[in-house]
């Protein structure tokens, strides 16, 4: 039963961080029908600049850990943004007009070029954060010892799934996205400004995207400039899982995702754990490809 | 025409002798080269010619190099025999597996060959049905014997590599103008349109997926043959992705093209190998700018060119039936 | 004898009935039109009888067999075949590579014949081809048959694709919309060439928005009005019929819909 809860919270934490990537991919392709290999790079990206800028301001040191942290997020969020909104200038704004292999490609390349630009500038091995800015204590729970850190990971991927769902229906600029998510050339018709649009996807999606990286680095210790390819395919997985171009779908399926997986690895075989999310991926393809919450993407017969 | 029938010749003639001009070491470049070439070419049926978007053609790679390389240190059966059973096995599991997903569309199954992909390299290092020998793969696979001749040196293996390359390119161009060709044109250009014109395209799709498999599984063989060694770290998802760009940025649906992509995959590389780090920079940079400059690729597909004097004739005398 | 049955057919999108309970029957070697107004349900009822959507309720019957349920591919096969609202030409490619599609199901050879040529593949090739540039001779369009289709004027586009439709060897020849875009001269050229259809014995149902076409070619016209059939009959019948000119001239307010006669 100990060993139950352990695996669930641990696999919420990390359904959390899924989610929150999930949801950079489920936006962008909402908007533009791309799949964007270059998210899980800026999700590492998040988790390498999270770590110079702890290290280089010290700013837990100066202003303690919550502060420090928040602020830290903060700062990873903007720059991300920038990063995000420079890639979709750079690669994918000029195939706009281009059929769909070509933004493939290019997405492809983006994504080359990211992860290698991360290894050239901060070198092939482990980085390590440092351990000691949240606690390392742990919370009891009805008996169970679970880490703090989890705890505060999970509030904080519910706390920003809570504003970004707010932010989409409850806002007119969150409309406008879902607008152009339904119907590009409908959205253009009704007067939305559809390059705004896009412009705040991929400002929002690498945000998001950025700071799940942040939160694997202060989760786990360590980051690796190729944990973008693995976190970005399941992150993708649990998109499709929940709907893709579905916002809510995004963070049920990550959610889910991270519980599946946690629990299959410690009751089937950890082996095989990275292979689980690949199964559910193909598995929810054939069964049902629209997604658990249903797709949001317009097909033209 | 005849531009294309020297130009072709020249080259022809310039593969056939250069072995004995370079060192060992660039005739291995060579035969990495030819390798790719194969495998862009079995790849180029599926995302050329049919435009499906498949990134896990690794795995059809890995499957043929596994099956040879299992059946030879298990069984003894020697290599050469063993081309048509590893295109067998490659082929048989890429139908069995593109069965419930061919329908899906291309993003879509795009993300699924991806995972296909994952999910056999994964399997391979858990060592599943206990053949594959995790991560350490296989070792002891016997050379190639053609006729009592051993083929163990890079120039014999040259020779084997680019037979198989040039048998291949033979066999495809006769393939792609052909009416099996077109339905795969007509299913990538509309797909509603071809049904609509009596083309089966769920058929078309995985006939391809098999003929593609088929190729990158004797691939396989003689790659095996060639490392004596294979591992499930060189079918990774980024073998797929070499594989890809190297048709995509060659010329998706060209058989120069693809050619051209090989030597460019393998070859600037090594001419660069000082800027190892910078390399993989530029290849990133290069797949971005090829798409937004020059999207049909360096060496694009041409129209197909008709004989049709003596048709005419034919459709004159005996007008509309 | 009845080539087409269309019997007591719905199609549901969503909470949207596109087509409710339509019946109709085509006999052999005739020319039918389809009219009716904007979103009436028109090519959504073409879309049942070629297998790209499936009825909810309903059969559908073709030389007597119900092709409800099969593929597509199978009913172009067995005989009907189809030109698109808006043109689906295989743009990139060769106008002849486009109407040897339609030949496609009338030959055989596959990846191995492809591979091996054998003399037969090669005959099959040549006879495919003599019959794909007749039916360019049909339809007028001999001329640059290497050229890309989309070179061609709109109007030569429609023509490609209803010589497309002709390689197929169809019974029934499904037009939607053939006239679209045309002028004058074109238009003309088009009535023509759908009465040399119908000379070989083909069957001709099409959806057409220009009367002219409609009242001058055809034998029969259904009209569908807001998913349902209400009126069929001689084109006599219905240029008098009161519940068709309602449904395009509506009331005093939307005299957007009125044919021109």
């Amino acid at each position: 039963m100990e060993e139950f809860f352990q695996q669930l919270t641990n696999g919420l934490a990390v359904g959390g961080i899924y989610a929150l990537i999930a949801l950079g991919y489920t936006m962008v392709y909402g908007v533009l029908k791309l799949i964007n290999f270059a998210h899980g790079d800026l999700f590492s990206t998040g988790a390498y600049l999270g770590l110079t800028i702890l290290i280089s301001f010290g700013l837990t040191d100066r202003l303690g850990p919550v502060a420090g942290v928040l602020l830290l997020a903060l700062m990873v969020m903007g720059l991300l943004a920038i990063v995000g909104t420079m890639l979709e200038r750079i690669a994918y704004r000029p195939l706009r007009e281009s059929p769909r292999l070509s933004a493939v490609v290019s997405a492809l390349g983006a994504s080359i070029f990211l992860q290698n630009t991360l290894m050239f500038v901060y070198g092939a091995r482990f980085q390590v954060y440092p351990h000691d800015i949240l606690p390392d204590t742990a919370l009891d729970l009805f008996g169970i010892d679970i880490p703090i850190v989890r705890m505060l990971i999970l509030l904080a991927s519910l706390v920003l799934m809570a504003a970004l769902y707010l932010f989409i229906q409850k806002t007119r600029t969150g409309t406008a996205i879902r607008a152009v998510a339904i119907d590009q050339r409908a959205a253009r018709l009704m007067g939305i400004d559809v390059n705004r649009v896009i412009l705040i996807v991929f400002l929002v999606g690498p945000a998001l995207g950025g700071v799940a990286g942040l939160m694997v680095g202060l989760l786990y210790g360590q980051i690796n400039f190729t944990m973008g390819w693995i976190y970005g395919l399941k992150a993708f997985t649990a998109a499709i899982l929940g709907g893709i171009g579905n916002i809510p779908g995004a963070m049920v399926g990550g959610v889910l995702l991270g519980v599946i997986e946690a629990l299959g690895a410690a009751y089937i075989s950890i082996a095989w754990k990275d292979a689980i999310a690949f199964f559910v991926l193909i598995l929810i393809l054939i069964v049902r490809p629209t997604g658990l919450l249903g797709e949001r993407v317009a097909e033209k017969i | 025409m005849n531009r294309r029938r020297i130009t072709f010749a020249v080259v022809f003639v310039v593969l056939a002798v250069i072995p004995f001009f370079l060192n060992a070491y660039w005739v291995d470049v060579l035969n990495s080269v030819g390798l790719y070439a194969i495998l862009g070419l079995s790849l180029n049926l599926i995302v050329g010619h049919a435009g499906l978007f498949n990134l896990g053609h690794a795995a059809f790679f890995a499957v043929g190099a596994y099956t040879a390389a299992i059946l030879n240190t298990s069984f003894g059966i020697p290599i050469l025999w063993l081309l048509p059973l590893s295109g067998l096995a490659a082929g048989l599991f890429a139908v069995l597996i593109a069965r419930p997903v061919i329908h899906l569309r291309g993003d879509y199954l795009c993300i699924v060959t991806i995972g296909l992909g994952e999910i056999v390299r994964i399997a391979l290092i858990n060592d599943v049905f206990g053949i594959t020998g995790g991560a350490n793969g296989i070792f002891g696979i016997a050379r190639p014997v053609l006729f009592g001749f051993t083929i163990r040196s890079p120039q014999a293996f040259y020779y084997l590599i680019w037979s198989f390359a040039a048998l291949t390119v033979f066999l495809f161009h006769r393939l792609e103008h052909s009416r099996f060709g077109r339905a795969l044109n007509y299913l990538r250009e509309d797909e509603t349109a071809a049904e609509g014109s009596g083309i089966d395209t769920g058929s078309y799709k995985l006939v391809i997926f098999g003929i593609g498999a088929f190729w990158a599984g004797m691939a396989g063989d003689i790659y095996a043959a060639k490392m004596t060694i294979i591992a499930p770290e060189s079918f990774s998802f980024w073998e797929s992705v070499l594989i890809f760009t190297l048709v995509i940025l060659g010329g998706a649906g060209s058989i120069p093209g693809v050619i051209l992509g090989a030597f460019l995959i393998v070859g600037l590389p090594e001419i660069f190998r000082d800027f190892a780090n910078a390399r993989m920079l530029v290849f990133g940079a290069a797949m971005m700018a090829m798409m937004i400059f020059r999207p049909e690729g360096i060496l694009p597909a041409k129209p197909r060119a008709y004989r049709l004097a003596d048709v005419r004739n034919l459709v004159a005398k005996e007008g509309t039936k | 004898m009845s080539i087409l049955a269309v019997m007591d057919v719905t199609k549901t999108f969503g909470g949207l009935v596109a087509v409710n309970g339509v019946s109709f029957n085509l006999e052999e070697g005739t020319i039918t039109g389809l009219i009716g107004p904007n979103g009436a349900g028109k090519t959504t009822v073409f879309n049942l009888i070629t297998g790209n959507y499936r009825p909810g309720n309903g059969d559908i019957l073709f030389n007597g067999k119900s092709v409800v349920g099969l593929p597509t591919h199978r009913i172009a096969g067995l005989g009907i075949a189809r030109t698109f609202q808006t043109i689906r030409l295989f743009q990139n490619l060769s106008i002849l590579e486009n109407v040897l599609a339609g030949c496609h199901g009338r030959m055989r050879s596959g990846p191995v014949g492809a591979m091996l040529r054998t003399r037969a593949v090669m005959q099959e090739e040549r006879d495919g081809l003599a019959r794909a540039l007749a039916e360019l001779d049909f339809v007028g369009l001999h001329q640059h048959v290497e050229q890309p289709a989309r070179n061609l004027s709109h109007g030569n586009q429609r023509l490609l694709e209803v010589a497309r439709a002709l390689a197929v060897g169809p019974r029934l020849l499904i037009l939607d919309e053939p006239a679209g875009g045309m002028n004058e001269d074109e238009t003309a050229r088009l009535m023509g060439l759908i009465s040399e259809i119908r000379k070989k014995g083909i069957a001709i149902l099409l959806i057409e928005h220009d009367m002219r076409v409609v009242m001058k070619i055809c034998e029969m016209i259904v009209v569908l009005d807001n998913g349902k059939k209400i009126a069929e009959g001689s084109p006599e019948e219905i240029k008098k019929n009161p519940m068709v000119i309602e449904a395009y001239l509506g009331t005093e307010e939307d005299q957007t819909d009125a044919p021109s006669y």
